[in-house]
């Protein structure tokens, strides 16, 4: 078994649903559980790395610090890094507020929003030193650290990241027909 | 501009949708803009909607939204402009009129803004002013020119400039354009009177002679594409069609090219006379001349001629007193939009819609202009066709090489002593042409434009014909003072940016992330993967619908190609990633909006 190959997933600026199309790999899982193991991940609940890793699967983009940090420690950890999902590779929904100065976002979360005006009467904004800092605008990974692989698609489709996941753990190079990278 | 004006306005095209553009450019000529009260008053008129006549309106650089300024300066932003000191004259008009480019000063005066080449690279930095060119600028003049538009002086005063020779003195033109015309060959030789082709040669010869006879002498498009030009009258003449056009594109917009100015001011007549000939050969009854809004100068004039040409019975019906030949002209102005010279994007915005070039086949020879077989040949092209009818196809034939015949006007321009028109026989080295207009210390040459190739002294010998340096004529010069990279290349991406038609992802996005890189290697933070993807991502532009979106990331692969030290020196030695994230300077907004200290 020592010739597993070891994995690491993250979700960063992400809603999670990369994850679960990844869990909709089905019953496919238990092969691929003979083929790698599991690190830092949420499947594993494993929190800090433990091994070096092959493989880095990095849902979400880049929205505050916290997410930067993570991000390095995962290029640091694992040969290869493949942004999953549009948020990874672009930015996703989170990156709507690029077109917005983040102080009008603050605002309107904690300050103006309809959900938010009657409950916050002390205006009090999130700055405690403990939470991360929100960056300007929410970067795709591969603007903060070297990106191996971009596997696209909101959420990529489980077929795809099981296929890239084979490919990646046997060494072999992915089919990628026609079908697959047509999008309209 | 009050709705009564609007609706006489949209009253003299007959409420027909297809003459939007025109309605647009009378409306912004007279307002200095586009008032948003006058779209729905066009859309109910011309039985469109709202969001037809807006899509028009928003795709042509010279329709303004808003008051743009009693007086409207469009200074040049071409690469020549800037080697010709654009950057101090454009400094002076925004001390003198005290406010910045893309600007209306508050009082409403004048309004500053960037526009793309005007067709006088050899006479920049050139201006249009409420559309009228100024050229050869100058911090003095300037301040001159601004002084007398706060006085209110009208246009023609100005600027003491002076005319400029030939017909641009005439009373319809009153232009400061220079021709400079270096270099006089068959084409522009003086040898021709007017009506000659029409009036004499059609005596002898049936259409389909006609079609003979320019199919024997092999010429081909002058425009760049180098289609053969017989062959395109004879897909029409076959074509199915109750009525047929011929088009002459003088929309000339690559940047660097002006000889089809020339041609509309000294030698209309043989351009006008060129499209009733090729009308004649195809069975067309009307021709529509397109041409560029930076040109509208010239519009009074060129009706002149019209006019006169139809009291000498050279336009009109039975032309020549040949029973039956029927051919009159039009003309169509643009509204400042590059791609419009491609052939389906001009026939689209003649029809008065987005001039956004159309899926081919079918092309505008079966299905043109409104759906009918249509030829398009540039302004070179018609003037060169009523030559060959003159002297003969083997006149012609024995111009210029075995496999590109005749001559070829060359608009040169750049680090030369002689920068002007020069016609010349294909199949000139690059160094003879260099010689030619006193050019030294050459580092680089760009032929054909930015959508062409930018080649260095190692390909001087390389000669200009259709099988090795095919060009639709521009010509510019870099000596070795200039910086290829930021001066030229970022100047070009800029252009091809700004002039995408949008219609085609990769001409939308693969420009703009092309400069981002470029802007990334100049600034130092290269590394070599950025070249790598330069090269992999130009490569899409090959899907793009239209030649200009094939073309435009020219600039980029043709430096790259010939040029690939000055990208190589740049680029960080040892380092794979550089995307120059800085994290402390990324939470300094955030910090300061929530009154926090940042902690890395």
């Amino acid at each position: 078994m020592s010739n597993r190959k070891v994995i690491a997933t993250t979700s960063l600026a992400g809603c999670f649903g990369c994850h679960m199309s990844f869990l909709d790999i089905d019953e496919r899982i238990l092969d691929l559980i003979q083929l790698v193991e599991f690190n830092k991940s949420p499947i594993d609940d494993i929190k800090k790395f433990t091994k070096e890793c092959d493989i880095g699967l990095i849902e979400g983009g880049v929205c505050n610090s916290e997410n930067v940090e993570i991000l390095k420690e995962f290029r640091k950890h694992c040969k290869i890094l493949v942004s999953f999902g549009e948020c990874a590779i672009m930015g996703g929904l989170p990156a709507l507020r690029n077109t917005l100065p983040i102080e009008e976002c603050i605002r309107e979360a904690y300050l103006e929003g309809p959900s938010v005006s009657d409950s916050n009467e002390e205006g009090i904004l999130p700055n405690d030193e403990e939470l991360p800092m929100l960056l300007n605008k929410v970067y795709p990974c591969h603007e903060v650290v070297k990106i191996d692989y971009f596997l696209p698609g909101c959420p990529p489709r489980a077929d795809l990241i099981w296929d890239t996941l084979y490919a990646l753990v046997t060494e072999q190079e992915i089919k990628l027909p026609y079908e697959v990278i047509k999008y309209d | 501009m009050d709705s009564n004006r609007v609706e006489e306005i949209i009253a003299n095209y007959n409420r027909d949708k297809t003459r939007l553009m025109d309605i647009l450019i009378d409306i912004q000529t007279e307002a200095g803009y586009i008032p948003a009260t006058a779209i729905p008053v066009i859309a109910k008129r011309t039985d469109t909607s709202q969001a037809y006549v807006e899509q028009t309106v928003s795709f042509y650089h010279f329709f303004r939204r808003e008051p743009s300024g009693k007086y409207t300066v469009f200074l040049n932003n071409s690469v020549v402009a800037f080697m010709m000191g654009r950057d101090k004259v454009a400094r002076t008009f925004e001390e003198e009129a005290g406010c910045k480019f893309g600007e209306v000063t508050e009082n409403g005066l004048i309004g500053l803004f960037d526009t793309a080449c005007i067709g006088m690279s050899d006479q920049e930095p050139a201006a249009l002013i409420n559309g009228k060119v100024f050229t050869r600028l100058t911090p003095f003049r300037v301040r001159e020119i601004v002084r007398n538009m706060k006085k209110g002086k009208p246009l023609d005063e100005l600027s003491t400039s002076g005319y400029g020779g030939g017909k641009n003195a005439s009373d319809l033109i009153r232009a400061e354009v220079r021709n400079n015309v270096q270099r006089q060959g068959p084409v522009m030789e003086n040898d021709y009177t007017p009506g000659t082709v029409l009036r004499e040669k059609l005596k002898h010869f049936s259409p389909d002679e006609v079609i003979w006879e320019i199919k024997l002498s092999e010429i081909r498009g002058r425009g760049g594409a180098g289609f053969p030009t017989g062959l395109k009258w004879e897909f029409c003449r076959r074509a199915q069609g109750e009525k047929k056009y011929i088009f002459c594109n003088a929309d000339e917009g690559e940047p660097g090219t002006f000889k089809d100015r020339v041609l509309l001011t000294e030698y209309s007549e043989l351009m006008f006379e060129g499209m009733a000939l090729a009308g004649y050969a195809v069975g067309a009854t009307e021709g529509i001349l397109y041409i560029r809004y930076e040109y509208k100068y010239l519009e009074k004039y060129l009706k002149h001629v019209l006019e006169k040409m139809r009291k000498q019975n050279l336009l009109g019906k039975n032309i020549a007193g040949k029973e039956g030949f029927d051919f009159d002209i039009r003309i169509q102005y643009g509204a400042g939009a590059y791609v419009c010279g491609e052939e389906s994007a001009l026939l689209e915005s003649a029809e008065g819609k987005r001039g956004e070039p159309r899926f081919k086949p079918p092309f505008p020879v079966e299905k043109g202009y409104l759906g009918y077989p249509t030829v398009i040949n540039n302004v070179e092209t018609l003037c060169t066709t009523v030559k060959i009818m003159q002297f003969g196809s083997e006149w012609y034939r024995n111009l210029g090489t075995h496999e590109s015949r005749g001559t070829k006007i060359l608009s040169i321009s750049g680090d030369c002593r002689y920068p002007g028109i020069y016609e010349m026989e294909w199949g000139y080295s690059v160094n003879d042409i260099l010689d030619m207009a006193g050019a030294d210390d050459v580092q680089a040459v760009q032929v054909g434009g930015p959508s062409g190739s930018l080649i260095g002294p190692d390909e001087f010998d390389r000669t200009i014909c259709y099988s090795d340096l095919s060009t639709g004529g521009s010509f510019i010069i870099f000596n070795n003072t200039r910086d290829i990279l930021q001066d030229v290349v970022m100047n070009f991406m800029e252009f091809f940016i700004e002039e995408s038609c949008g219609s085609c992802v990769p001409c939308r996005n693969i420009p703009w992330l092309l400069k981002q890189k470029l802007e990334k290697i100049l600034q130092g933070h290269g590394v070599w993967k950025d070249i790598e993807d330069m090269e992999e991502w130009a490569g899409m532009m090959r899907i793009n619908r239209c030649g200009l979106g094939q073309t435009a990331a020219n600039p980029v692969v043709s430096s790259l190609k010939n040029f690939r030290a000055l990208y190589e020196e740049k680029i960080q030695k040892g380092k794979r990633f550089d995307e120059g994230f800085n994290l402390e300077k990324a939470v300094i907004e955030s910090c300061e909006a929530v009154g926090r200290i940042p902690l890395i």
